[in-house]
């Protein structure tokens, strides 16, 4: 077993966990943020994505003890209390999502491209969220959500 | 404040025809709303993990578990040996669908024993040391080899006949004999298969579970482990997406759940990795379709005769509803005058399939439209003219194959505004010059319709429950048999709740489905969620609304007329009365303020031994035209633009429905284009996960995509405040993609020969057919 220690969302965490503990793992299993969540467990639909160190990772491809030390911000610390992240607002505003499973992962995703690129074309948006699969809605109105977040 | 809310003076916020956002969508995007594997575990929780067979077909010699019992942190192995009552999970009573293999496995991936362990990662580790030794049986993989091996069928096939296709084709001036490949599709729901079991006291289990059937897993369960329906409890909140997947599929996953929980009188969890879903659950058929149709030289249809041949997996599941549906669609939009449609439901030793979205009818769509090209490019004419030749039309062209009379098609009015709105006319053109300068990039361009039968073709089906409480403090508590998977179900039912009583949303809280609030429900699938439960719930809501209309017109001495629900409150003679006041009232005088509500679709009936009768209560309408480009030295393409305008009756939700058209069509495209699904000569599924199996992606939506509804469009039956259902039908939106593909190769052959673009049309397919026509003499510049 290995200690982490971690700011999640603003506050000071540690656990124990196994070397091979998946930072998504711990998030959900030892953290009960359960916002996070795994749609695929090989890395791929996105479900899972977080941010460490400012940074979008997928969470199931990271292992707890790489995030050591790290600053991570998970959906459910994106809010500021009961005001929404704009991208947050924009998502619910414009019906970026259904079943939702997909929308924690997908909106932190599409935050850290607005901090990379604040004016994204609407073809970078699609580029930038191809490590993020929708089986629901086809993506327009998630690539609207995006723009509208970008104007906010 | 938001987009669709009015007023609040005039009408109320939130209900019908207005475009609510989903009723989760503050806790999806803040990650509150909790699926099953979210729900805060009870202390003792053990997790389940399923032992797949390595083998297609064969029997099984021996099963030594020794080293998975002794492995670290399990509690418990369960095999066939341990089911206590019926080891059976057939969702149409079939006995052929096996929680654990037996003596023999029937596909390679077949759950044959379940590990409990402490935790997940311990269960899912000790399953892979499980030694099971096989004797290898011959395995039919394939529709090809199901028919070499005497052509087995899973359940009793449908014939579709009418008027005299053998003379009408002989007689016909022309005449086409061909085939059709249409692969099969996995539903990857963003959210695995999951159940999670939690005894109760004597028999009794609570079962949560990701499923759009809760009554059918309850029921099988039930049989499952030899006690009565009442002592299963199933209950879910939400899906995270179902698409027919977790219609039939979830029972094993509970049944494996609720046997181990009952065992160990602990709460039990179990949910497959994202492969071992793929690999164990069912998709939807893959098909072959041989065709032969005659026509005349305007290019009107005189005669089809098809034969529908469906790769089913080992076991009946839902495939016989599923291959009938094939054929109920196999006239997509078009009057055929003289038919015989003939459906093969073969068994193979692969999972097996079942319910996707559409059930068979998109296959059965593909293939009259894939009948369309051939008669256009025999002609030389553009599919659309041909399509406007044979749809549906005046008495003498109405019948359907299943003798039902179209009473309702706008095809006529909707294909033509969108050919304008879409200027299919002269973009059409512009691509045929620009293909005519002969270079590597071809355009292409198709318009195709969808027209879709609404019911369950199972009319005992079509039929809804709802409970509705009014609480003494004016809230309301709404419950129905629908389940929501993402589709927006228990927003539109909210809606109508709302409207009932004039009263804002925000008062009215849906509740998880669950098989003790509404008894006997149906499956939410077939399109059919709004249409019945919205009933129920409006029936469950006119109920009350007639007790407190009842008591406030003695209570203040008026006539019943007088009293009305308005959205500044109830009016009440020349008073208006606030609903929670008038309703703390009606509580103080004891009336009854719960109502469970009813509905059962009227007027349909279904003779399937005949094949004959009305199955359907209506058809939904739509049409798509696409634009796309292929590289004719890769196969590659791209989706340049697509428009659609679809048919939802009167728009129970605007904005839910455009996300189900947009959605759906969505995935018809990745149905038709880039997913593929691929078992190896040892009948393993190669393609189990998103690397190897293309889901669409942000980046492959069209470039343009323009969606409107036909806001003119108001269901001719007396549906939910007239509107029509729309989870299925825009799904067959995205055959326009793949004709406007076939189009784009058909220009290497100067569209002399029908490209005859099997699906999935992969971009090795694209380039394939590109090579074909070339090498038929396609000898252009």
């Amino acid at each position: 077993m290995a200690t982490v220690s971690m700011t999640v969302n603003g506050k000071s965490v540690s656990g124990e966990v196994e070397p091979r503990t998946l930072l998504v793992q711990f998030i959900r299993e030892q953290l009960h943020l359960t916002g996070t969540h795994v749609g695929c467990d090989t890395s791929q639909c996105g479900a899972c994505v977080v941010h460490v160190n400012g940074d979008s990772v997928k969470s199931c491809t990271m292992l707890a003890v790489q995030a050591d030390g790290s600053d991570v911000t998970t959906i459910e610390g994106l809010a500021n209390g009961d005001t929404l992240h704009p991208m947050q607002e924009a998502f619910r505003d414009n019906h970026g999502l259904q079943c939702g499973f997909c929308t924690p992962g997908m909106v932190m995703s599409a935050v850290d491209l607005l901090k990379k690129n604040p004016k994204p074309s609407e073809g970078e948006i699609r580029e930038w969220l191809e490590g993020n699969i929708c089986r629901c809605t086809g993506y327009h109105n998630i690539v609207k959500a995006v723009q509208q977040a970008a104007q906010a | 404040m938001d987009g669709g809310r009015k007023d609040a003076g005039t009408r109320v916020r939130g209900g019908v025809h207005s475009a609510e956002r989903h009723d989760s969508a503050h806790k999806h995007v803040t990650g509150a709303a909790d699926y099953i594997d979210d729900m805060v575990e009870p202390v003792g929780t053990l997790h389940a993990y399923l032992g797949l067979s390595e083998a297609a077909h064969a029997e099984i010699v021996s099963i030594d578990l020794t080293a998975v019992r002794s492995a670290p942190g399990v509690v418990d192995v369960l095999t066939a040996a341990d089911i206590p009552a019926v080891n059976d999970v057939s969702p149409v009573h079939a006995h052929d669908d096996p929680v654990f293999a037996e003596d023999k496995v029937m596909f390679w991936g077949q759950p044959v024993f379940a590990v409990i362990a402490e935790s997940r990662l311990q269960a899912r580790h000790a399953a892979t040391l499980a030694r099971i030794d096989y004797r290898p049986l011959d395995a039919a993989i394939d529709i090809d080899a199901a028919m070499a091996a005497g052509g087995d069928l899973v359940t009793k096939p449908l014939k579709l006949e009418r008027g005299s296709v053998d003379k009408a084709l002989a007689e016909a001036p022309n005449r086409i004999i061909g085939n059709m490949e249409i692969g099969g599709q996995d539903h990857f729901y963003l959210e695995g298969h999951i159940a999670f079991a939690i005894p109760g006291e004597d028999e009794t289990v609570t079962i949560h579970s990701s499923t759009q059937h809760p009554s059918e897993a309850q029921t099988l369960v039930a049989q499952v482990l030899g006690v009565a329906a009442n002592a299963i409890s199933v209950q879910v909140r939400r899906m995270g997406g179902g698409f027919g997947g977790k219609e039939s599929q979830p029972a094993l996953f509970a049944a494996v759940a609720a046997l181990a929980a009952k065992r160990l009188n602990r709460p039990v969890k179990i949910r497959p990795d994202r492969d071992d879903d793929m690999i164990a659950t069912g998709k939807r058929h893959d098909f072959k379709v041989a065709y032969d149709v005659g026509f005349d030289d305007e290019g009107r249809i005189l005669g089809v005769e098809g034969t529908y041949a469906a790769r089913c997996g080992f076991s009946a599941d839902l495939s016989g509803p599923v291959t009938d549906r094939a054929l109920f669609h196999a006239d997509n939009a078009y009057y055929f005058p003289h038919v015989r449609l003939k459906s093969l439901p073969l068994k193979t030793n692969t999972v097996s399939n079942t319910a996707f979205r559409g059930f068979g009818g998109p296959q059965g769509v593909v293939g009259a439209e894939r009948i369309v090209e051939e008669i256009a490019y025999a002609l030389g004419k553009d599919p659309l003219e041909i399509r406007k030749a044979n749809f549906y039309g005046p008495p003498g062209r109405d019948v359907t194959p299943y003798h039902q009379t179209v009473t309702d098609s706008i095809l006529d009015r909707l294909v033509s505004e969108l050919e304008i709105s879409s200027d299919y006319q002269a973009r059409r053109e512009a691509i045929l010059d620009f293909n005519r300068q002969g270079g590597v990039i071809r355009k292409g361009i198709a318009l195709t319709p969808v027209k879709f039968g609404i019911s369950f073709t199972a009319t005992w089906f079509n039929q809804a429950g709802a409970l509705l409480h009014v609480y003494k403090d004016g809230s309301i508590h709404l419950n129905h048999g629908g389940t929501e998977m993402g589709q927006g179900l228990f927003t539109k039912v909210a809606q109508i709740v709302a409207d009932c009583f004039q009263v804002d949303l925000d008062r009215i809280r849906v509740s998880a489905t669950s098989t003790e609030k509404v008894p006997n429900t149906s499956a939410t699938a077939a399109s059919s969620g709004s249409d019945l439960n919205g009933m129920a719930a409006q029936n469950a809501a006119e109920q009350i609304k007639q007790r407190l209309v009842a008591f406030a017109s003695e209570k203040w001495s008026v006539s019943a007329e007088e009293v009305t629900f308005g959205p500044g409150g109830v009016c009440v003679g020349s008073k208006t009365v606030p609903f929670d006041v008038l309703v703390a009232e009606a509580y103080m005088a004891r009336v009854h303020l719960s109502a469970a509500g009813f509905y059962k679709t009227p007027d349909i009936h279904w003779d399937r031994e005949a094949g004959k009768g009305r199955p359907f209560y209506y058809f939904a309408y739509g049409a798509a035209v696409s634009e796309v480009s292929i590289d004719t030295l890769t196969g590659e393409y791209r989706v340049e633009r697509t428009d659609i305008l679809h048919d939802v009756g009167k728009s129970l939700n605007p904005a839910i429905d455009k996300g189900q058209v947009e959605g759906g069509f969505v995935q018809g495209v990745g149905w038709l284009t880039t997913e593929e699904l691929w078992w190896d000569d040892k009948g393993r599924l190669r393609t189990h996960a998103p690397s190897t199996y293309k889901i669409p992606l942000a980046s492959d939506r069209p470039r343009i995509f323009n969606v409107a509804l036909a806001e003119w469009s108001e269901n001719k039956e007396r549906t939910i405040r007239r509107s029509k259902a729309v989870g299925e039908p825009p799904l067959m939106l995205g055959i326009s993609v793949l004709e406007a593909i076939s189009m784009a190769v058909a220009s290497v052959a100067d569209y002399r020969e029908c490209p005859r673009l099997d699906t999935p049309a992969t971009p090795e397919r694209v380039l394939m057919a590109v090579e074909r026509l070339r090498a038929h003499g396609g000898a252009e510049a």
